[in-house]
């Protein structure tokens, strides 16, 4: 399959369409279609054929007795096609060997995300817990009709038939069918309601290590991604950005690259978001070398044109004022603290940097646009991509394609890539696919970061010793400002203040308040969103109180909550499993934090080696891990070791920062990344016993950075308050 | 035209002389498992061998691999070392996004095709220059250790 003629059929692929090694070994012509590349089994895939079995729209079972999911979330790397495809398996009794999944089409009324209200979309880390209940019913109606045409096809009750991977069984008349051979007959049977699933002493599947359904094709090469998409007469785009957030352009000069063989043209776009002039042309290396020709004037007078040590100056001139109340318990003033621990703490700009650089295939024809992308918040991607063009949402069409990392900049809430594309193919297209290919550095340049934030926190203590009260004031820019997602007059995004106005910590008085600043540096959640900094400073600045009454870290938070059970399972389970208290070698410490996010509570033990001045090496983190009930304990180990390299990355080093108005840096030499050699071991234990899964994408990240600032704290006494670590001499290696 | 040597095949492109390696491959000769992620050689997304030899295609002209021998992602099962690694790769789920493993593949296999029981300081030199945003270098770890144990 490996010839040239099977990957230019791939080039041109639809959906993901990912399979099991054992579907590829099947030999039947589907099996054979899958292996050569997902356009042709998306299009023997194409609606309902004679035969199949479809009750309703996320699953199908073919005459061929492959089952396929439709998975309506994102497979941005975090396993979920893997997931939705147990739960529908399990409840189904397929056998793992005949389940495929492809992405399901952009369609809210049947694929909202439960959890998103009526979009069509992937985050929150709630694809598992939203899906729970929808993707097992689906299992389970199937099931049902496969039953019921069986009873039908031997003349036996329904209740006497048996289904066990994949085969449906009765036993009394030695009669047993696959489904597919079943699946004409069931799908001529009425849909049934409200069928009963399983009590969770019948899993098969959940709660068992299953191998992902993309590792081969992501270990091979085939998966196809967003940049891999190539289409008759497809056009490549690539754009000259704005230097600066909201500079406009004033005129463009493009003689020189028009002129240059392969170049079709050079356009200005306009979309809700900014502007900017793109270069079109037959390939990215002819369009990347033209653009280097063509000359643009901004109009930089209503741009931004500070620096960040300015923006940090104001935020902290800010942070001596009150802000808007998100939390108060007590009175802080009347605590009867004698004495207090203050800290304040800077966070800058983070950048994602998916690998996978921003990209959108745009197509409009007559009937109205069609995308092919790496879609993650679909239903926005249709909203503003239309209104773009003056269509109606339906009329957009999304192919939604693996992502190459997302890390939250996908689902971005004005759409702002997708419309670039949709706007480049609007004003240069003529009729033709455009992709738009962003370089590393209009990825790195292209805004929509962690914000930056400033933190002030002040702890009062007794005269025992005891934390008796607790401010904590932050300042930075809402994410949710200026979105349809924003809570209609809420006063405050809860985005800013998540994480720091839940504060786990039984502590009597208790006052949290926040400023929003606006600024033309555009932001967006990144991975654990407002936990990215809420957790480090809340964590943090316990260590500080803990160093100051002279208590162990450990001890403290465990005496601060009592009336928190799932934070001190995870914190004793990871203490316990890391040996906390018990003697390290020389030059090493431990530091603990634990949060909860997103439904689940992780506590992670860093251990720390110091190796030269300054120098520090993460050797292990041990996570305790409350995400409720564990539907696939390897691809949960996945995204904790996921989260904590992303996360250690974060406060170790890099981060967006700006001069004059322009982002100061453009790519991995100088945005450094967590690399290999500076990834810990990752040991992760689970609290046994959830009912339902809960949040799993995100939560082992905000604990990391807190458990290596405290192991570093302990080692050497070094406050971290200025992140990343680098700020303050501190290198991890 | 440039005719070059991928995969054990002849193949023409009509790419200018200054066009990345990378690119001939994506765009010209429809073999996309390669990667494009920074484009300066600083990611290791595009990491293909040219005659053996782990090289980072983004930066490397057309100019310079005329007449050398190119292995990609599609072929380097053809090779024993590449297998093992794939298979250790499927084994040990290294992949998240998996957009990033065609290059950490191919960075693997150059470094078992040399070393075949690489120490965890080996593999830190040989897999530091490719970037995983996932962060699946526990598993990248693992996964060289296992495919090494393999071709024992």
């Amino acid at each position: 399959m490996n010839n040239d003629k099977s990957f230019s059929i791939l080039n041109v692929s639809d959906q993901p369409v990912v399979t099991r090694r054992g579907v590829l070994k099947a030999g039947s012509a589907l099996s054979l279609a899958i292996a050569a590349g997902p356009l042709l089994t998306a299009c023997a895939a194409k609606g309902p054929v004679a035969g199949t079995l479809a009750p309703g729209p996320f699953l199908r079972v073919g005459s061929d007795n492959v089952v396929t999911v439709i998975a309506r979330n994102a497979e941005i790397g975090q396993g979920v096609f893997t997931g939705l495809a147990t739960l529908i398996a399990e409840e189904l009794d397929a056998d793992w060997n005949q389940v495929v999944v492809e992405a399901a089409p952009a369609d809210p009324t049947k694929y909202a995300n439960p959890g998103f209200g009526p979009m069509q979309g992937t985050g929150g880390s709630n694809s598992m817990a939203s899906s729970w209940e929808q993707m097992r019913q689906a299992g389970a109606v199937a099931r049902a009709m496969l039953v019921a045409a069986a009873a039908d096809q031997w003349g036996v009750p329904a209740a006497e038939i048996t289904v066990s991977a994949g085969v449906v069984s009765h036993a009394g008349k030695s009669k047993s069918a696959k489904f597919g051979e079943l699946a004409g007959r069931a799908a001529q049977l009425a849909v049934p309601k409200d069928v009963a699933l399983k009590k969770p002493e019948q899993f098969v599947l959940i709660g068992k290590d299953a191998a992902r359904v993309d590792a081969k094709a992501k270990a091979t090469g085939t998966a196809t991604y967003t940049q891999d998409v190539k289409l008759p007469d497809m056009k490549v785009a690539v754009i000259i950005a704005p230097p600066k957030f909201g500079a406009t352009v004033k005129s463009f000069d493009a003689t020189a690259a028009k002129a240059i063989a392969g170049v079709s043209d050079v356009v200005q776009f306009k979309h809700s978001v900014r502007e900017g002039v793109a270069v079109i042309a037959k390939d990215y290396w002819t369009a990347k070398k033209a653009r280097e020709s063509v000359k643009v004037v901004w109009d930089e007078s209503k741009a931004y044109t500070k620096g960040t040590d300015q923006m940090f100056a104001e935020y902290k001139a800010l942070a001596a004022k009150p802000g808007v109340e998100a939390k108060k318990v007590g009175d802080v003033t009347k605590a009867g603290a004698v004495r207090f621990v203050e800290a304040t703490y800077e966070f800058p700009y983070l950048p994602h940097a998916a690998m996978e650089p921003l990209n959108c295939v745009a197509h409009i024809t007559d009937a109205g646009c069609e995308l092919w992308t790496g879609a993650q918040l679909q239903t926005m991607d249709q909203t503003l991509a239309a209104a773009l063009l003056g269509i109606k949402p339906e009329q957009v069409k999304i192919n939604s394609l693996f992502a190459g990392g997302s890390f939250g900049r996908r689902s971005n809430p004005k759409s702002d890539f997708v419309q670039e594309a949709v706007a480049i193919a609007k004003a240069g297209g003529q009729g033709k696919p455009v992709k738009l290919v962003w370089s590393r550095e209009d990825d790195m340049h292209g805004g929509f970061y962690r914000p930056a934030f400033f933190h002030a926190l002040k702890a009062g203590l007794d005269a025992k010793g005891n934390l008796v009260s607790w401010e904590h004031r932050l300042v930075g820019q809402s994410i949710l400002d200026g979105t349809p997602l924003m809570p209609p007059g809420a006063p405050i995004d809860p985005l800013s203040i998540e994480g720091a106005a839940n504060l786990p910590y039984d502590v009597p008085n208790l006052t949290v308040d926040v400023h929003s600043p606006k600024s033309e540096v555009t932001v967006q959640w990144w991975r654990s969103v407002g936990s990215t900094h809420t957790a480090y400073a809340t964590e943090n600045f316990l260590d500080e109180v803990a160093r100051a009454t002279g208590k162990d870290p450990l001890e403290l938070r465990r005496s601060l909550l009592a009336k928190q059970p799932r934070h001190l399972a995870v914190l004793n389970l990871a203490a316990e499993k890391a040996g906390w208290g018990q003697k390290l070698p020389a030059g090493m410490s431990r530091g603990i934090a634990v949060h909860e996010c997103f439904g689940s509570v992780v506590a992670e033990v860093a251990e720390v080696r110091q190796v030269a001045a300054g120098k520090y090496k993460v050797e292990r983190v041990v996570c305790g891990v409350d995400c409720g009930l564990v539907i696939n304990p390897n691809v949960v180990k996945m995204q904790v070791e996921s989260s904590i390299g992303l996360g250690l990355g974060a406060v170790a080093q890099g981060g967006i920062t700006l001069k004059d108005g322009k982002v100061e840096q453009s790519n991995f030499h100088d945005q450094p990344v967590l690399r290999l050699n500076q990834m810990p071991a990752v040991d992760v234990h689970f609290v046994a016993g959830g009912a339902k899964p809960t949040g799993i994408g995100e939560p082992g990240l905000p604990p990391i950075g807190p458990a290596v600032a405290g192991a570093i704290l302990a080692l050497s006494g070094k406050s971290l308050h200025a992140l990343p670590f680098t700020r303050s001499g501190v290198t991890l290696v | 035209m440039t005719t070059l040597d991928v995969n054990g095949k002849q193949l023409e492109t009509d790419a200018s002389p200054d066009t990345p390696l990378l690119w001939v491959l994506r765009d010209s000769l429809n073999l996309t498992g390669t990667k494009f992620g920074c484009g300066i050689a600083q990611c290791g997304a595009c990491t293909v061998h040219v005659d053996g030899m782990a090289t980072r295609s983004c930066v490397l002209p057309l100019s310079a691999v005329e007449g050398k021998k190119i292995t990609t992602i599609e072929n380097v099962n053809a090779d024993a070392a590449g297998k093992a690694v794939q298979d250790a790769w499927i084994a040990e789920n290294v992949a998240q996004c998996g957009y990033c493993q065609s290059g950490q593949i191919m960075s693997a296999t150059a470094l078992l095709a040399k070393n075949k029981a690489p120490t965890d300081a080996d593999i830190d030199a040989a897999m530091s220059g490719n970037i995983c945003r996932c962060a699946t270098y526990v598993r990248i770890r693992a996964a060289i250790k296992r495919a090494a144990a393999a071709l024992a």
